[in-house]
Formats: structure tokens, C-alpha cells, sequence
């Protein structure tokens, strides 16, 4: 039993982490792509466009790797969380056909119009299937958001005598507490992926000195969107969602932050530090005194719930994974500002250009936005174990009844195969994309 | 409600393996007939410029199926875990074989992304077929075993096979005779749909021959069609129960046969979206009087003890199915706009399209 809950988990937990790589870029990239079209139409500069459209074949290949590896995500709840998905299908079932409804097909025909359709149909019905592909790509994203967000705060559901979770008020879903701001920190995470990888896109041009226009163009986009939504990821969406986890999932959030022992007055902020779950205290700690009680409650001296104030099946399950996930976050996220901060003000004194050591740290940044981002979902997702469904439905007994632990690895060690190969081939067909770069600008 | 969710996610899964199905024959057609690069390039162009908004319609399909009948996809998806896990590897080493193809210059390497596309496509289309036997069959609900069930009744779980490969015993496998052949027809029906597919939107210099094809393939389709129409019986008896009380019903077979028949002229039809029809007829034959002859059985239970999961006892709440019907109708008005606008565009032949990669 230990052994099915444990594979059901991790090859959760590989093919989910595998497949984000691909939404977390496209749902930002779309959003870059739209404004380098949009200001084509108003500037007729042709760069513009041709930059808007190398980025759109970045996304094509991205967006195919999330459709093969999404259609696994949508299969698996009903191959390895059979329970789960026949108890609460009634209800996350609506939000996950949604997306499929409303934005997957959206996204998937407008692409290709994107692709193929430029001439047929001129410049403003190209921007128009440009912002359509964007507007689907986001849709998704909230679809997915209202989903989890159920999950880690159910609303709107009866319960049946057999155990089953019925629907009980659709509206419930969208106006969630935990969904807006759950939708907003996620999209603007994705907005620093995207930006960060055009960034390195354009540093790279200029350090190989070819396509230095281009180069030009992306570090100088890359870095204004790059900047502004780094500070929005952090204040205020990440604010809000903190919030969120002390008031609705306040044994998470002592496990987050890494309280273990309640103070008397206000709480201090953890830096750095790692968790010691035989002494129940942290390791070589470095904090500041009341900053957490003031950051959560506006308050410098209100107590915050540390984790000997609940009882052991109340916690988090891995409590040091958790930890380290959220602090892999924010403090990436931290170090996301600052880098930002010091190329705008380079970009301003008309210095970032020819700032090599800047340009080769922004090109080598790039795995690290990915980092954040999927930390940042397994703060989530950690947070609210032991519950698939919080307070109410055990990740143990959501798993399938008849699918044997045997077969459970067979499949999982498939998956990691096919992926490896698969991530193999995408960086291959990624860089080679990069490598051409734009079309070459016609004076 | 449930009738109504019933006919929308049959719509969707027809739509599906119509779409889907035309990319998998020509998988098929590029293994077996394409021999010049010429034509393999333009060939798997007719399938790759369009595979993947065709793969949503599996998305959604599953996507309503879950919101829809949970607890029917929470059983078959779990108790066909193995051959579900393998399809999705399938899809993957599809994807890759399409995408691939143009990205390398050596011919070496097209020679792989090749066989990968045609052994992929080859397999999925009797992986489904064999789906299709499966459900037909049905399936040890509650995995009993000597009159003792090892699960809650509408749970169970196959094996890949069983030593005696027949449909027959207390315990079937996915693999058996029974299904071997579904499998066997689903692929020749889905051939014959992408060797009308590569003539209807290429110009590649096999389309004269594919025509002989088409017709050599439809010859043993009405073999295997009037063979399965026999061991269907055998194995579910009740399968024209539903037509024998509801006659109209005999509209599904007939657009089969139709399909069936007409394809025999192949050679003396002039256009050849026409063709095309035809195979489609064949799908959407095959797949809904299936469904009709087991409605409102989605899944038979081989034993006695457990009863067939019908859409009735595996739907979701009536709330839930109407809130749903609101928003499907929408999705559906938005979807069949886009797929006009889409087809609209994309008409014609292929060869100059110019994939943006």
C-alpha cells in the first residue's frame, strides 16, 4: 500500500513537473508575442514582426511538447487516482473539461491560423489569431488554477453518503477565495519565465555578436517585462497567496515558513536555514525578528501559529521538502528583482549592451525562472498533503484500487525514458531554432 | 441528461477517431507504399500540419467523459491501465516521428522519425480497435474470481492477455482473438482512410496506385467485416437485441455498409473528397452502431455477480450534467466556428503549404 501511493506520487510528480516546463513558457511568451505584433501594426517597423514570429515558432514547439505530454496529465487521473477521480469528478470535472472546450481548441486552431495564415489574411486579422492564441493559452491556465484552487479550498460541494463530492453551486468554483490570486501569481511566474528566456535569447545574440538587432530587441523587452513581472510575482499576487495559506492552511504555512515553535509574540522570518526533524527546530538559522507577523497580518507583534500547535496528521507530510521548496522560491524570486533592477538601470544609462559580464549571467540564468516556477507548485501542492482534497479527501485514499504497485513503476520507468528522449529531442530542435534566429531584416 | 452527455461525448470520440483517424492510415500508407522521399516528405506533411488540433478532440473527449461519467472513466481508465499508459507512449513517439522529420538533414535520421510515425500510427489504430473489442466484450467487473469479487463492483483490472487468448473465459485480457480481430479491422478501415487522405490533399506520385489499394484493402475489409459480424455474436449475444426494438437504429449499419459499398467504385469516383467521405461513412458506421447495440451499456460485465455499468449508473449529479449542458452548447457554437475558419484556410492540396518551422 506504502509502495502504490509512493509510485502513483512520484510519477505524478515527474510527468506534471516534465509537462510544466512547456505551459509555464508559452503562457507568458504568448503575451510577448502579442505586444511585438501589436507594436508592429502601430510602427509598421518590420523587426517587430519578424520577432513576433520567431517567438511564435519557439512557442509552436513548446506548445506541442505540452500537448504530448499534457494528454498523460488529463489520462492519469483516471489510470492512477481512479478513487479520486470517481469521488470529486463531478465537480473537478467541470473545470477540466472546460479547458479543454474553451481554451485547448482555441489555442490549438489559432496557432496554426498564426502559422500558416499570414498572408491570406493580413496584418490585422494576424495580430487578431495572435491575441486569440494568447487569450486561450491563459484561459487554460485558469481553468487548471480554478481546478487546484478546489482542491486546496473546496467550495461549493455537498457530500454524498457514499462519499462522493457533488456539485452543489457552479459559480462557487470562479468566485474561490483561493482562485484569483492562485491565477494571477501563476500567470505573472510565467511572465518571468518567458521574459527571462527572451532575455538570454537576446544576450546570446549579442555575445556571438550575429543578429545584434534582434539581440537588441529581446535583452531590452526581456528585461522590461522581465522586471515588472518579477516585482508583480512577488507583491503584490505572492503576497496575497501567502495570505491565502495562513488563514485557509495555517499548518502549511508554519511548515513553509519553518516555524516550529509558536512565539510568544511576533513571528520572525526564516533566511536560511535547514529543518531538523528529530529536534524539531532549524539548523544553522538565520531569520529577522516580526517581519513574518507584519508581512502576513500588517501587524508587528500578532502571533503566527507555529507547528507545535497541531497535531501530527494535521502537518504536512514531508515538511522538509516543502520548506526547501518555498525558500528555492522566493528566494529565487528574490535574486529575479535584483538582477532585473540592475539591467534596466544599465539599459537606462545606455550601458547593458556592451556590459558582458551582465549579458553572459542574464544568458545563463534561464534554467532558474523554470526552477521558481516549479518550486513554486510544489510548495503548493506539498502544502496540502496529506489531502488531495484539503480536510476532507486523503492522498491515500484517492489512489486506484486495482492498479498494483508493479505495474505502477513499469509504467513510471516508461515515462522516464520516453521523457528523457523526448527533452532530448526538444533541446536539439530549441536550439536549433535559436541558433537561426529571425529572419534576416530587409532594409 | 445522461443521454444527451452520452450523445455529445459519441459525437466527439466519432469526430476523434474520423480526424485523428485519417493521420493514423496515413501512418499507415507512409509505412507500407511510400518509397520515394518525395513522396514520404509530403506524405507525412498531409498528417503533420494537422495531427495535433486534431489529438484535442481526444483531450475533450476525455475531459467530458471524466465530468460527465466519473465513475465510468474512473473504472475503465484504471482497469485498462496498461493499454492506456501504452497508447499515451504511442501518441508521444507519433508526436516526435511528425515533428522531427523535417529537422535533420541526413537521411538517416528521416529514415527513423519515419518508422517511428508509421510504427506508432500502425499500432494505435489496432490499439483502439482493440479498445473498441474490449468494450464490446466487456470486462470481470469486480474481478471476481470463483463467485468471490477481489474489488468493489465497478472496478477490475486486465491483463495485456490471458494464457488461452479467448474472449470466452471468466477473466479475459485485453488481447484476445476476439478483439485481435476489431484491432485487425479498425486498422484496415483507418488505412483505407489515409490512403484517402494522402490522394485527397497531396500530389504525391503513389496516389494512381493508392486507389488499387483502397480497393484491395476494402476486399478484405468485408471479408473481416462479415467474419466479425459472426464471433460478435458469440461473444455478445445481446448485440442486436437494441436494433430488433428499435429498427431505426439500422441507420448506423447502414452508413457502414454504405461506406462498405461505395468503395468498391473507387476507382470510378471522380472526386476525390467523395472517397474520402466514404471511408469517413465507415468510422462513423462502425463506431455508433456499436455504441448502439449496447446502449445504455457502456461497459458489460462478464460475470453475474456485477451488473454492466450503464450510463445511468455511472453518471454525475443532474446539477452537474445541466450547469455542463449551459456551457458545452457555447463551446460546441465556438468550436465548429473555428473549424470552419480553420478548414477554410487550410483547403487544398499540401505540397505548398510551409510549415513554420
Amino acid at each position: 500500500m506504502e509502495d502504490m501511493i509512493f509510485y502513483d506520487r512520484l510519477q505524478f510528480a515527474f510527468t506534471i513537473t516534465f509537462h510544466y516546463i512547456f505551459p509555464q513558457l508559452t503562457m507568458g511568451l504568448s503575451l510577448l508575442i502579442v505586444f511585438l505584433k501589436g507594436k508592429y501594426l502601430l510602427s509598421k517597423i518590420e523587426k517587430y514582426n519578424n520577432a513576433a514570429k520567431f517567438l511564435m515558432k519557439i512557442f509552436a514547439i513548446n506548445f506541442t511538447m505540452g500537448v504530448v505530454t499534457g494528454i498523460p496529465m488529463e489520462f492519469q487521473f483516471g489510470t492512477n487516482w481512479a478513487k479520486f477521480s470517481e469521488l470529486t469528478g463531478g465537480i473537478i470535472g467541470q473545470t477540466l473539461a472546460m479547458e479543454g472546450m474553451f481554451s485547448f481548441f482555441l489555442e490549438s486552431s489559432f496557432l496554426a491560423l498564426f502559422i500558416f495564415g499570414e498572408k491570406l489574411m493580413g496584418q490585422k486579422l494576424h495580430f487578431l489569431t495572435g491575441f486569440l492564441v494568447f487569450l486561450g493559452s491563459w484561459a487554460s491556465g485558469w481553468f487548471i488554477l480554478a481546478t487546484n484552487a478546489w482542491m486546496q479550498h473546496p467550495v461549493g460541494y455537498e457530500i454524498l453518503e457514499n462519499g462522493k463530492f457533488v456539485l452543489e453551486n457552479f459559480g462557487a468554483l470562479f468566485t474561490n477565495p483561493w482562485l484569483l490570486p492562485a491565477f494571477l501569481h501563476n500567470q505573472m511566474a510565467s511572465v518571468v519565465t518567458s521574459s527571462f528566456v527572451v532575455a538570454s535569447i537576446g544576450a546570446f545574440y549579442i555575445l556571438r555578436n550575429k543578429q545584434v538587432e534582434y539581440g537588441k530587441l529581446f535583452l531590452k523587452v526581456g528585461v522590461v517585462f522581465g522586471l515588472v513581472s518579477s516585482i508583480l510575482v512577488a507583491f503584490p499576487t505572492g503576497d496575497w497567496n501567502a495570505k491565502n495559506v495562513a488563514k485557509y492552511q495555517p499548518a502549511s504555512f508554519a511548515a513553509m515558513e519553518g516555524i516550529f515553535e509558536t512565539e510568544e509574540a511576533g513571528a520572525e522570518i526564516v533566511l536560511v536555514g535547514q529543518p531538523n526533524m528529530v529536534e524539531k527546530k532549524l539548523d544553522n538559522k538565520i531569520a529577522v525578528p516580526n517581519i513574518l507577523s507584519f508581512l502576513t497580518h500588517q501587524d508587528w507583534d500578532k502571533q503566527i501559529p507555529g507547528m507545535d500547535q497541531f497535531k501530527e496528521e494535521e502537518l504536512p507530510s514531508n515538511i522538509p521538502a516543502l520548506y526547501y521548496s518555498y525558500h528555492i522560491m522566493v528566494g529565487l524570486g528574490t535574486i529575479f528583482i535584483g538582477v532585473m533592477v540592475l539591467a534596466l538601470f544599465l539599459l537606462w544609462r545606455k550601458k547593458l549592451y556592451s556590459f558582458k559580464p551582465l549579458l553572459w549571467f542574464i544568458m545563463f540564468l534561464v534554467p532558474f525562472p523554470y526552477i521558481a516556477n516549479i518550486t513554486g507548485w510544489y510548495t503548493a501542492e506539498l502544502g496540502r498533503q496529506p489531502y488531495l482534497v484539503y480536510g476532507l479527501l486523503k492522498t491515500s485514499d484517492g489512489i486506484s484500487p486495482t492498479v498494483s504497485s508493479g505495474n505502477t513503476l513499469f509504467t513510471l520507468l516508461g515515462f522516464v525514458a520516453l521523457y528523457m528522449l523526448l527533452g532530448l529531442l526538444f533541446l536539439v530542435l530549441v536550439g536549433k531554432t535559436i541558433n537561426q534566429g529571425p529572419k534576416p531584416q530587409t532594409h | 441528461m445522461e443521454i444527451f452527455w452520452y450523445i455529445i461525448i459519441g459525437i466527439v470520440l466519432t469526430m476523434f477517431f474520423v480526424l485523428d483517424g485519417y493521420d493514423f492510415g496515413t501512418g499507415i500508407i507512409h509505412l507500407f507504399f511510400a518509397k520515394k522521399e518525395k513522396d514520404k516528405e509530403i506524405i507525412a506533411k498531409s498528417a503533420g500540419l494537422f495531427w495535433d488540433s486534431n489529438e484535442v478532440w481526444l483531450v475533450a473527449a476525455g475531459g467530458m467523459l471524466f465530468m460527465a461519467f466519473p465513475t465510468f472513466y474512473a473504472s475503465v481508465f484504471s482497469g485498462f491501465y496498461l493499454p492506456l499508459i501504452i497508447v499515451l507512449w504511442l501518441i508521444v513517439f507519433r508526436a516526435i516521428g511528425l515533428e522531427f522529420r523535417g529537422q535533420f538533414k541526413y537521411q538517416m535520421w528521416k529514415d527513423i522519425w519515419d518508422t517511428s510515425f508509421g510504427v506508432s500510427s500502425l499500432l494505435l489504430a489496432l490499439f483502439f480497435g482493440i479498445a473498441l473489442g474490449n468494450i464490446v466484450r466487456g470486462v470481470n467487473l469486480g474481478g471476481v474470481e470463483n463467485g468471490i469479487s477481489a474489488h468493489e463492483g465497478h472496478y477490475f483490472f486486465l491483463p495485456l492477455w490471458n494464457s488461452s487468448f479467448s474472449p470466452l473465459t471468466e477473466n479475459p485480457g485485453v488481447i484476445d482473438w476476439f478483439t485481435i480481430v476489431i484491432g485487425l479491422i479498425s486498422v484496415v478501415t483507418l488505412a483505407i482512410h489515409g490512403a484517402n487522405w494522402v490522394v485527397l490533399k497531396t500530389n504525391s506520385s503513389i496516389n494512381k496506385k493508392l486507389k488499387g489499394v483502397v480497393f484491395k484493402l476494402n476486399v478484405t475489409l468485408s471479408v473481416l467485416t462479415v467474419f466479425s459480424l459472426f464471433v460478435w455474436q458469440i461473444v455478445n449475444p445481446n448485440s442486436l437485441d437494441n436494433f430488433i426494438d428499435k429498427p431505426y437504429l439500422m441507420v448506423f449499419p447502414m452508413l457502414y455498409f454504405t461506406g462498405l459499398i461505395g468503395l468498391f467504385f473507387i476507382k470510378k469516383i471522380k472526386k476525390d473528397s467523395h472517397a474520402f467521405m466514404l471511408s469517413t461513412l465507415l468510422i462513423v458506421g462502425g463506431i455508433t452502431s456499436s455504441l448502439a447495440s449496447l446502449f445504455p451499456v457502456i461497459l458489460p460485465s462478464v460475470n453475474d455477480i456485477h451488473e454492466d455499468l450503464t450510463i445511468y449508473n455511472t453518471a454525475a449529479s443532474e446539477y452537474g450534467l445541466s450547469i455542463a449542458l449551459t456551457w458545452g452548447i457555447v463551446g460546441f457554437i465556438l468550436l465548429f466556428v473555428y473549424m470552419i475558419i480553420q478548414k477554410r484556410l487550410m483547403a487544398g492540396k499540401v505540397d505548398k503549404m510551409d510549415y513554420g518551422h
